[in-house]
Parts: structure tokens; C-alpha cells; sequence
């Protein structure tokens, strides 16, 4: 193989993945951004031209509060995963081998089950009808009439179900590289257990746990089918709006607009964290 | 020294919050009352009236359809994709790791809206292909994910070996590196069906008249109270399947 051959093989090969990422991801995107600067046409479709009338609509306040109640389900979701994972991660490097495949086979389970499944779950266990309301009603946890779903705690609770997993892998990937000796010396030098997981390995897995909090925050900020199923009409998120744009409104140009914004949102803080971990790296080399 | 017992004792918790969801769920599809308050006695009801629900199957078919050939098409250009990436060291496999792992964080609503985008502006027609294109586009990353982790324990001098015994560089990429490969290719394979399968957002932006598939129709069915019992119904045959598949990958997995 003479060396003048070897970079028209390499294209050869990573052609075929590169040109369908580039079609079917890096210029849809580019595309949604763009549309945002265009006229909407009557039929649903995009006009001719090129107009700011969808920046200047889309800065309507009352954007605001369910910009804020985007922000701060997936901030405390993100918090709840990592106060459950962290521990459930410990726990999971700790035991044998056998119980480890087990213990994962368990956290996939449920995360590779249909995603409208796990929501319609917890409709049907949450109903008025249904077994947690009686159970609690029986115990008189809740009065009589309460209503536990449509309400944006059921959001947040159903948010959790579904990104857990997001926390736990990573978390885990993290803690089973994690040497448990220096848990042990932290110990012997007088740490009690809380001071050794709090000062020796949550810094130990440090990495793990900002992957998990990216991952469950940047799935969080375009969630819209939880608060359209199990939320109220006062807990949209932002994915709701952009789905209510494109589907009832038919207005292309205003839903890549919102679509646009988030992308930036979702984009930014990845890129921060892909150049920190590079810069990490050969901090560590 | 004693270890502390919390640990333990939320990992116990959270299976039990992961679990009690779907649990209820599969037994509510034997119980004879309809919001599964309480139990009022077993029955196949609910499974008699699914299998009687045509449009169910007609939708199941389409999705198997699209989850076939989408994974199919994935396979291959994730294999490729992986052994470039790990072959090759470059400024154009920097780029194409970058955009491989993109689409793995990307939310699925931007995912769809971008491609909606796409068809909406080149005047194609929201159907079956454009439901395949999208499939083929987010199984593509976590299938070259899996057949990277297969290939980095690869060991690449037994395709010198093979060289050196006579082989052509075609003959030994087909029988060595191929058939050592194919558990992962597999593995990655058996991922993006059951990705394909379950996928509601994205199909959802980009799929036209006809093409409900099973995702769609189960939110459809959502919509009305009567048909609750059959979801729980059809909600067991399927993660009974997602139970039977994850366990084939993962065996495909660790198989050396």
C-alpha cells in the first residue's frame, strides 16, 4: 500500500456515514435556523424572502414564565437523578460481578421499554381510578378528592422516571473505574462515611457526574409528550410550544425559531464541556 | 470496618421506583376492572380485544417494517463508521466523531423538527421514507458506538497474520475481521431495532397519511379513556419483547 493511496482509502471509507450525517443532521439543523429568518406562507409551508417579524414574535413575555419552568424542571431533575445515582453507582461498583450484569440488566429494562409506555405507567397508576390514589386515599395520605395528576410535581416525577437511567450509566461507567482504596484510606485516617463519599469520591467520579448532569439536563430541556400527558395546561414546557407551533398553528418559520434558540441553548454548554474535557485530558497526560 | 448500609439501600429504592410502574402495568392487563383500582378478577379480556384491533397490527407492521430496514441500513454504515474512526487518526476523524456523537445528545424534538425542516423546504413528501431517513440517522451513531467498543478489543495483527498467509486484504477483512466483528455488529444491530421500534418524537414530526406507526397509534389510543386496558395489554406483549431483546444483545455483548 503506497502512502499516496492512503488518505482516498480513508475516504473511501468514512465517506458514506459523513455525507448521511451531513444531509440528514448537519444541514437540517443549519436549516432550521435559517427558516427562522423567513416569511410563514398560508399552506404551513415557508414563503419567499427573508424577514425578522419571527424574532421580533418570538421575544412575546409570555414566553418567559414557561422559558423559567423549562430551566427549572430540568435543573431540579437533573439534581434528583445525581442525589439518587451517585449512590446507586457506589453501590453498583461495589458488588460482584454477577450482581453488577444483574443490577444493569435491571436499570435497562425499563430504559429500553417503550418511552410512551413508561408515561401512560404512571397516567394509569396516578388515575383517580387508579391503585396509588386508592392506596393513598386508603391510608388518608390525601384527602378524599385529590387529583395527583395534571399537576407539574407529576411532571417532575415523571421526568425523573424517565431520565434516571441518563444519570446512572455514566455515573456508573465513572464509579467502577473509581479506586475504593482511597475510600478506605480517607476511612482509616478517621473520615467517617459520609465525609469519605462526599470529600473522596464524589470529586473521584467528578467527570461521570458532569456527562450525567449534561445528558438528563440537555434531554430535559426538549421534553413536550411528559407535561402534554401528565402535566396541566399550565405546565407546557418549552418542546410544547414548539409542537404546538408546528401542528395546530402550522407555522414553520416561528416553531425553528423556538427550535433555533433551544439548539443554541442545547449546543453551547456541550461544546464547553467537549473542549474542557479535551483540556482536562492533556491536563492528565 | 462496616460499610454503610444506604447505598444499598437506595439502589433498592430505585429499582423498586423503576419497576413498580411497569409491574402494575402488566398485572392491570389481566385485571378484569378497567382503571386497575383493585383487583376484580382475572381475565384474557383485554387480550382478545387487542388481538381483535386490526389497526393495531396493520400499525405493528409498518413499524417493523421501518425498524428492519433502518437497522439494516444503520448496521452497515455504523460498521464502517466505526472502522474508520478507529483506523484511521485525523483531522477528518475528528470531525467525523464529532458529528457520529452529536446526534446521541441531541433532543429527539430537534431531531425531528430539523429533519421536518428538511423535507418541508426540499418539497419531499412526509411518508415511509422520510420515517426511514430519520431512523437511520439516530440508529446510525449508537450502532458505530457499539462496534467501536467490539473493535477496540480487536486485535488487528491477526489481519497481518491472515496478509502474510496469502490472503488479499479483501479476503482477510471478509473472513477474519467480519466474522470476529459480528456480535457487535449484531449487538448494534438488535440496539437500533429496538430504538427503531420505540421511537415516538422524531416519527412523529416527520410521518405523513398512513404510515401510523405502533408509537403513534399507542398515543392515540392515550387519548381515550375506553382503550386503557388494551395499552396495558399490548404495553406487556411489548416490554416481554424489550425484555427478550436486551437480554440477546447483551449476551452478543459479552460473548468474546
Amino acid at each position: 500500500m503506497s502512502a499516496g493511496l492512503k488518505p482516498s482509502r480513508q475516504w473511501l471509507i468514512t465517506l458514506p456515514s459523513l455525507a448521511w450525517l451531513v444531509v440528514f443532521f448537519v444541514i437540517p439543523a443549519i436549516l432550521v435556523i435559517l427558516t427562522a429568518f423567513r416569511p410563514t406562507d398560508l399552506q404551513g409551508g415557508v414563503g419567499a424572502g427573508w424577514t425578522l417579524e419571527t424574532l421580533r414574535e418570538v421575544q412575546d413575555p409570555a414566553y418567559l414564565p414557561i422559558l423559567w419552568r423549562t430551566l427549572w424542571l430540568g435543573g431540579l431533575t437533573t439534581l434528583v437523578c445525581l442525589a439518587l445515582a451517585l449512590p446507586m453507582a457506589f453501590q453498583m461498583a461495589r458488588v460482584g460481578e454477577r450482581m453488577r450484569q444483574v443490577l444493569l440488566l435491571l436499570i435497562v429494562i425499563p430504559f429500553l421499554s417503550n418511552f410512551l409506555i413508561r408515561i401512560f405507567a404512571w397516567k394509569s397508576l396516578l388515575h383517580p381510578e387508579g391503585p396509588l390514589t386508592k392506596l393513598l386515599i386508603g391510608l388518608h395520605l390525601i384527602p378524599e378528592n385529590a387529583i395527583l395528576l395534571n399537576h407539574v410535581g407529576t411532571v417532575l416525577l415523571v421526568l425523573v422516571y424517565t431520565q434516571l437511567p441518563f444519570a446512572i450509566l455514566p455515573l456508573y461507567a465513572a464509579a467502577e473505574k473509581f479506586d475504593f482504596g482511597l475510600l478506605d484510606a480517607a476511612r482509616d485516617l478517621g473520615a467517617g462515611p459520609w465525609r469519605a463519599f462526599a470529600k473522596v469520591f464524589i470529586p473521584g467520579v467528578g467527570r461521570g457526574i458532569i456527562s450525567a448532569a449534561v445528558m438528563v439536563f440537555v434531554c430535559c430541556l426538549g421534553q413536550y409528550v411528559i407535561p402534554q400527558m401528565v402535566g396541566g395546561a399550565s405546565d407546557e414546557m418549552l418542546g410544547n410550544k414548539i409542537a404546538q407551533r408546528v401542528f395546530s398553528d402550522r407555522n414553520l418559520p416561528h416553531a425553528s425559531a423556538l427550535a433555533g434558540g433551544l439548539m443554541l441553548a442545547v449546543l453551547v454548554p456541550m461544546l464547553v464541556v467537549a473542549f474542557w474535557q479535551r483540556f482536562g485530558r492533556k491536563e492528565a497526560a | 470496618m462496616k460499610r454503610s448500609w444506604v447505598p444499598a439501600l437506595i439502589t433498592f429504592g430505585v429499582i423498586l421506583f423503576l419497576f413498580a410502574p411497569l409491574v402494575v402495568l402488566v398485572v392491570n392487563s389481566f385485571n378484569a376492572s378497567r382503571f386497575g383500582g383493585e383487583w376484580e378478577g382475572f381475565t384474557w379480556n383485554w387480550y382478545e380485544k387487542l388481538w381483535a384491533a386490526g389497526e393495531v397490527w396493520e400499525s405493528l407492521w409498518i413499524t417493523l417494517k421501518i425498524a428492519v430496514s433502518a437497522s439494516l441500513a444503520a448496521m452497515a454504515l455504523g460498521t464502517l463508521a466505526a472502522y474508520a474512526l478507529h483506523r484511521f487518526r485525523s483531522g477528518l476523524q475528528n470531525v467525523h466523531h464529532m458529528l457520529v456523537t452529536l446526534p446521541l445528545v441531541m433532543p429527539d424534538i430537534l431531531m425531528g423538527m430539523s429533519l421536518l425542516a428538511l423535507f418541508v423546504l426540499t418539497g419531499v413528501e412526509t411518508g415511509l421514507l422520510t420515517i426511514w431517513i430519520a431512523h437511520v440517522t439516530f440508529c446510525l451513531s449508537f450502532v458505530t458506538m457499539v462496534v467501536l467498543g467490539r473493535l477496540q478489543d480487536f486485535d488487528f495483527t491477526l489481519l497481518d497474520a491472515a496478509r502474510d498467509l496469502g490472503a488479499t486484504q479483501a479476503k482477510a477483512v471478509k473472513k477474519v475481521l467480519l466474522p470476529l466483528l459480528l456480535p457487535g455488529v449484531l449487538a448494534g444491530g438488535l440496539l437500533a431495532f429496538t430504538l427503531s421500534i420505540d421511537d415516538y418524537v422524531i416519527t412523529f414530526f416527520v410521518s405523513g397519511p398512513g404510515t401510523t406507526t405502533l408509537p403513534l397509534r399507542v398515543a392515540s389510543m392515550m387519548k381515550t379513556s375506553r382503550s386503557m386496558p388494551m395499552i396495558n395489554a399490548l404495553s406487556t406483549l411489548l416490554i416481554a419483547s424489550t425484555f427478550i431483546f436486551a437480554a440477546l444483545s447483551s449476551r452478543l455483548q459479552r460473548r468474546a
